[in-house]
């Protein structure tokens, strides 16, 4: 409490930069999205105008951000007890609490009603109902509430993909319900991973996490479990029309690396995991991005090759 | 001292005034393109007077 006392104190201008408000979209989230919206727009098999497409994924970029900056504006209070999260522009006393809710809620009417402009009423709503899934039902209910929050929470995360097939299409189908299973499935043991490191922040912010609640030895079972269940998924993807030989030699070696990596966690106790200061948790977080990563760069390469007519299964 | 303080608020403020111009420049030209893009689309037809006649 005296931390947060502190900082708030250190410079409470209320003359921002540029670049606070920029860092309340929470750039790096944001970047997971474009690309993930991106590919669910090109893996779509129906095209779309050049101009329509950059902005329909910018719309969908400024959406997300604006989410990022209501959960901060929710989240103040947490975020200056984080070791993680201190550094924020709210807790950091550049951006007050106010600037940021009026700055996110601007940002998502705008992006909802441009996105609708641009494409049309089915992706507006899903990005409509993706920040409120974001900030009303992830930050404002489950956060403080269930160990759960991660699991259900992560499907904010899941939505760009489809958001990107709908722009394209107009509507919901078996692929774009795949990918957003896909990231769904992927976020509890990327994020487990890294509470499994980020040792004490969530437990004195008295934020439920898996960690805290069902301690360290449960997380690491979780994670296994959750990694078992994403494999097939994953791998299965690659029979449908997004997927072909490229994405399911990419996903065969991706599932292998994550799935030894999730039983390496499992077999570990904290006392070795202490010893080598988390070195594999560590790992296997690092993979979990590349991960994710690779299997939508397979996916987005799919879809390249099927327009010289090389794509899918012939 | 007084000085620095006010060089330092017009620093932040300029940077803000800047990417905000930039932001909103780059909005204006993105409508536009969206503009061109959405009445050159085959589906797109002006309406007739017609009915009226």
């Amino acid at each position: 409490m005296s931390d947060a006392s502190l900082n708030t104190s250190t410079a409470q201008t209320g003359e921002a930069e540029f670049g606070d408000f920029f860092a309340l979209l929470k750039p790096r989230v944001m970047s997971l999205v474009v690309f993930t919206a991106l590919v669910g727009l090109l893996a779509a098999p129906v095209g779309v105008h050049p101009i329509v497409g950059l902005a329909a994924i910018l719309f969908i970029a400024v959406g997300g951000g604006a989410s990022g900056a209501l959960n901060m504006w929710w989240d103040a209070d947490i975020d200056r007890v984080m070791k993680r999260t201190r550094g924020r522009p709210i807790p950091a006393g550049k951006v007050t609490e106010g600037e940021a809710f009026a700055f996110g809620m601007t940002l998502s009417v705008m992006s909802v009603v441009m996105l609708a402009l641009a494409s049309n009423f089915v992706a507006a709503g899903l990005l409509a109902f993706t920040i409120f899934f974001y900030v009303v039902i992830y930050s404002m209910w489950l956060k403080r509430w269930t160990p759960q929050n991660i699991v259900i929470g992560g499907a904010a995360g899941a939505f760009p993909p489809m958001i990107g097939w709908a722009v394209a299409t107009g509507g919901i189908s078996v692929e774009s319900v795949l990918m957003f299973t896909l990231i769904f499935m992927w976020t509890p043991p990327h994020f487990w991973a890294l509470c499994l490191f980020m040792k004490s922040d969530y437990e004195e912010a008295g934020v439920p996490m898996l960690t805290v609640t069902h301690g360290r030895k449960s997380t690491r079972k979780h994670i296994l479990v959750y990694t078992i269940l994403l494999a097939p998924l994953a791998i299965g993807a690659a029979f449908t029309s997004i997927g072909g030989p490229v994405y399911l030699a990419v996903a065969l070696v991706l599932n292998a690396l994550f799935l030894k990596g999730a039983i390496d966690i499992w077999r570990r106790d904290e006392v070795q995991a202490e010893a080598d200061q988390y070195r594999t948790e560590k790992k296997v977080f690092r993979l979990s991005l590349y991960y994710l990563f690779g299997h939508f760069t397979a996916i987005l390469l799919q879809a390249t090759l099927s327009g010289y007519g090389l794509g899918g299964w012939g | 001292m007084s000085l620095s303080k006010q060089h330092e608020m017009h620093k932040r403020r300029f940077s803000r005034n800047l990417g905000l111009g930039i932001v909103l420049a780059a909005f204006v030209a993105l409508v536009f393109g969206l503009t061109i893009a959405k009445v050159s689309n085959e589906d797109f037809s002006v309406p007739t007077d017609e009915v009226g006649s």
